[in-house]
């Protein structure tokens, strides 16, 4: 391209939405750009939502293809869901974390490459070739690649382009999708409000010559429009959410042990925390982080503990306990792939029977299930009232997916009701004893120590209602009958989730987790071309709430769609008799003796809505 | 995390407690079993003290004497095998009005909770920790533990163990942080009265290793050491505790420790053949993680509002301005 033409006159062109990737080594700022590119357009009044790329590694090499690391940013003129189906346009600052993105299978045939060239003229001939052959590739592959020189411009305005190069690019991106360039100021602004002013001009220089060169050179520009933004909203990821509904529930300790994907939340929660008089206590092991969580509850104050799959299935036994003294505990899981330690870093919903099952024995607890950002920092809430009030442990599963993605969300209005009462120190009325369960209901006071006349010991063995060691038969019967009424009595306050869609038709998906907004709109395109789809979408796994099993048999077909493996019914020694489901639908089916089918994916990613439209298409015409 | 505001209330009358009001039910241990004279050694100290029922936790495992919360009639916890510190080490961060004491056995806290050994001697948290050390597994019916000494024979070392003991005060001195260590046998009552009184005052984590029979796996382990009182070494120091004279008359091989001299500590700790009782560490001056973590902050639904409100700010986008 020329870099004399000016092209001034040239006129934006309209999109629904578009799916942009900005990807670099590993400290070259690509996750900075990206976050503040979303939170840019979010500021505009479009839909978001942005996920990081992340490199399996801390330190992989420089320009290696599994070291992509940046931001996918899908804006939209309405509401964004979920992050997508392929990218539309990516800029990248070599060519090799380019062709990992390309391997991937990540990029819309037809998408638009940005790509720094300084690697033409590159003084290590090895890169060069290199260079040139993944270009060559990729031209022919149709892609349209763009050789923009970068690190050039940026040369021009800092020594070390480096430190400045993802500024530059945002400058790019804000005039190729019309941003307005002073709320990129502004945005910038935020972003290095900590460091002095000069850092924050210099890299507000960097934008503007970002813009002004893509001005100048691009022959092509964007608009995404949206309705002008009208209420405040806040962009996090799941990960801060959970952190952040941490705080607002009241919960005074987080006890916790280093874990991908979880330990984010733990991460940001340290730094906060202790501004509201709260302690993240890293323990000496997954265990010893849920005994401590324990023994805090038990002691008056409900307490959390955060981990994903390995570390869940370490604190199996402490959970048991948990149930047993019924003690409010909440634990999060932010999911990952499984079994063992599989993929950290990637996504998974393979932990719901764990959480459900979990513990030896019959240990009912409660599994609640947050699908968006918004509703990791409400679950939050709602997990320690529910852990309080049942005196149960909550388990609420988050995952990968959600733990990454940003999404913007009405910014939340802080009630008092949020948070927990002090710890309740009056006496217990002479002769009510620790487990005095109500028949009805299982429901018992919480006994804690400092109230007068309470003193017993609890205990991990069979207990009566005395918190006496009883091995009499009918005591124990009588205990897990309790236990279990206590599920039945929270199930009775829960609604009956919402029909996406018409309350009949010929198929109905159910899902739960993260997967809520690639389903519903999927199942939107569907109905978009009179397919008879609907969808409904599970906050509780545990208990299931009334109400399903009449609104699924308002339907032909029943289906659901998880982040889990099913057996597939193709294969040849696959068939009713041996087929494992995918947990929901097992749920669905154990409960409700419905043929619900199943689609389950375990690819680490993000389940596209592009899939899941082909999924129940083909299952709307077998 | 915050006091609660009870602790700054005047106490204004004094509660008296009996003997009868720590007694919880009759104890299932052995008879004979040293499990006895602990619970009559703590009991005592509860009345002595005058420590609150209802502000007295006792927390455990598992094993024999980990039964031991269900004979205090006081708040307890016998949770799961291994676990008993980081269950107090909650409670402790939780309530620091309570008072927190840990029973637990060879098994409980040398073996399966080892890890949690380890780290709560770092953490120093103040608690009084029973290492009820019988050499043996009794609840499971006798299988070597990891203070088993050499050659025991056992339900799984039916030719005698193979490993030599491993020395739990040696462990517990050779971790930073250590704060009060200090050893007791069964036999001795008011010699264990006064270490379980001298570790319930210290403040941070008190370990007490006390040496314990076990009349129905391991009845003859000790008796070497029970027939021939010199084979004890009675630890005497101002700064530690002095033996009354009549028990002096029977233990005459007495010491004086320092118990600020760790090096001195360890060289006691180490020698298998002579059971040093008494204060073998005492370092006040170790900090506790409960006071690391406090930080004054209350935790005030408006310090919450304000909190939350900030981190908002830092995350919000705003609509533009109209215009």
């Amino acid at each position: 391209m020329n870099s004399s033409t000016t092209l001034q006159s040239k006129t934006a062109t309209t999109l629904k939405e578009h799916i942009v990737e900005i990807i670099s080594d590993s400290g070259e700022g690509a996750q900075r750009c990206g976050q503040s590119l979303g939170s840019i357009a979010a500021r505009m009044g479009n839909g978001i939502w942005t996920v990081e790329i992340i490199p399996a590694e801390i330190r992989p090499p420089a320009r290696s293809v599994a070291g992509a690391s940046g931001n996918r940013i899908r804006i939209g003129s309405g509401p964004v869901s979920n992050g997508g189906d392929e990218t539309d346009l990516v800029v990248a600052f070599n060519e090799q974390v380019l062709l990992g993105r390309v391997r991937a299978g990540e990029l819309k045939p037809e998408c638009i490459i940005l790509l720094e060239n300084m690697w033409r003229e590159h003084a290590d001939p090895k890169i060069v070739a290199a260079y040139t052959e993944t270009y060559d590739k990729v031209c022919a592959a149709g892609y349209r690649v763009i050789e923009i020189p970068m690190e050039r411009e940026c040369r021009k305005l800092v020594a070390d382009a480096k430190r400045g190069k993802n500024m530059f690019a945002l400058g790019m991106l804000c005039h190729l999708y019309s941003l307005e360039l002073q709320l990129a100021r502004e945005q910038i602004a935020i972003t290095f409000g900590k460091k002095e002013q000069s850092v924050v001009t210099q890299n507000v220089k960097l934008l503007e010559a970002g813009f002004a060169w893509a001005e100048a050179n691009l022959d092509f520009c964007y608009r995404i429009p949206a309705p002008r933004a009208t209420e405040p909203k806040v962009v996090i990821n799941g990960n801060t959410a959970l952190a952040l509904g941490v705080l607002a529930s009241g919960m005074e300790l987080c006890s916790m042990y280093p874990i991908t994907p979880a330990t984010s939340a733990s991460h940001y929660l340290s730094d906060v925390f202790e501004k509201v008089g709260g302690v993240v206590h890293q323990a000496e092991d997954e265990i010893a982080a849920c005994a401590f969580a324990i023994g805090a509850s038990y002691a008056g104050k409900c307490t959390v503990t955060i981990t994903s799959g390995p570390g869940y299935s370490l604190k199996q036994e402490a959970i048991g306990l948990a149930v047993m003294g019924e003690i409010p505990l909440v634990v999060v899981n932010v999911q990952r792939g499984g079994p063992s330690t599989g993929q950290p870093t990637k996504v998974e919903q393979g932990d719901a029977p764990a959480a459900i099952f979990g513990s030896h024995g019959d240990a009912p607890k409660v599994v609640m299930a947050p699908s968006t950002i918004e509703d990791c920092f409400y679950s939050m809430i709602t997990a320690r009232k529910i852990a309080e009030t049942f005196n149960m442990v909550v388990v609420v599963l988050s995952d990968a997916s959600l733990a990454t993605s940003q999404q913007p969300f009405p910014r939340p209005q802080f009630s008092e009701s949020w948070i927990a009462p002090p710890v309740d120190q009056s006496a217990v009325p002479e002769g009510m004893k620790p487990y005095d369960w109500d028949a009805a209901t299982g429901l018992a006071r919480r006994f804690i120590p400092g109230q007068p006349n309470g003193m017993h010991t609890l205990t991990g063995l069979a207990h009566d209602r005395a918190s006496h060691v009883a091995y009499d038969p009918e005591i124990n019967e009588e205990t897990l009958h309790f236990r279990s009424l206590k599920l039945a009595a929270l199930q009775k306050t829960l609604k009956t989730p919402p029909v996406f869609g018409d309350p009949q038709g010929d198929l109905l998906v159910l899902g739960w987790g993260s997967t809520k907004g690639a389903i519903e709109e999927a199942v939107q395109a569907l109905r978009d071309d009179g397919k008879k789809v609907s969808s409904m979408h599970l906050q509780f796994l545990q208990p299931l709430p009334g109400g399903i099993k009449e609104i699924m048999q308002r339907f032909g077909k029943v289906m659901t769609v998880e982040g889990n493996w099913c057996d597939r019914p193709e294969d040849e020694i696959i068939d009713e008799s041996n087929r494992r489901y995918s947990t929901l639908a097992l749920l669905l089916r154990a409960r409700y003796l419905i043929d619900v089918d199943c689609y389950g994916e375990v690819k680490g990613q993000p389940i596209k809505p592009s899939t899941i439209r082909r999924v129940l298409a083909a299952k709307l015409a077998a | 995390m915050n006091m609660l505001a009870t602790e700054c209330l005047l106490e204004l009358c004094e509660e008296r407690h009996e003997l009868e009001d720590y007694q919880s039910g009759v104890p299932r241990w052995c008879s004979g079993c040293g499990d006895n004279a602990i619970l009559a050694a703590v009991q005592r100290l509860c009345r002595d003290e005058g420590l609150r029922p209802e502000k007295t936790v006792f927390v455990s495992g598992i094993g024999c004497s980990s039964r031991f919360p269900h004979y205090m009639r006081t708040y307890g916890f016998h949770g799961i095998h291994g676990r008993a510190l980081p269950v107090a080490e909650g409670v402790r961060l939780a309530r620091p009005d309570l008072n927190v004491f840990v029973n637990t056995g060879d098994g409980d806290c040398c073996s399966i909770g080892a890890a949690h050994w380890i780290h709560a001697i770092r953490y120093n948290m103040n608690m009084t920790v029973f290492l009820h050390d019988n050499q043996i597994y009794g609840l499971t019916k006798m299988q070597a533990s990891p203070t088993s000494p050499r050659g025991t024979k056992s339900n799984t070392t039916p030719r005698g163990s193979t490993l030599e003991a491993l020395q739990p005060l040696s462990v517990t001195l050779g971790v930073q942080n250590v704060s009060f260590v200090a050893q007791a046998v069964d036999w001795i009552p008011e010699n264990l009265y006064e270490i379980v009184k001298a570790a319930y005052h210290h403040k941070g984590f008190s370990f007490v290793r006390i040496v314990q029979r076990c009349p129905e796996w391991l009845p003859k382990v000790w008796d070497p050491w029970l027939h021939d009182p010199q084979r004890i070494t009675i630890l005497r120091h101002e700064r530690g505790l002095q033996p009354s004279a009549a028990l002096s008359q029977v233990y005459r091989n007495q010491l004086e420790h320092d118990p600020s001299n760790l090096n001195r500590a360890r060289e006691l700790a180490s020698d298998t053949d002579q059971i040093p009782v008494g204060i073998l560490y005492r370092d006040p001056s170790v900090p506790c993680y409960e006071d690391l973590r406090q930080n004054g902050k209350l935790h005030t639904p408006e310090l919450i509002r304000s909190g939350l409100e900030a981190e908002f700010d830092k995350f919000t986008v705003w609509p533009q301005a109209a215009g």
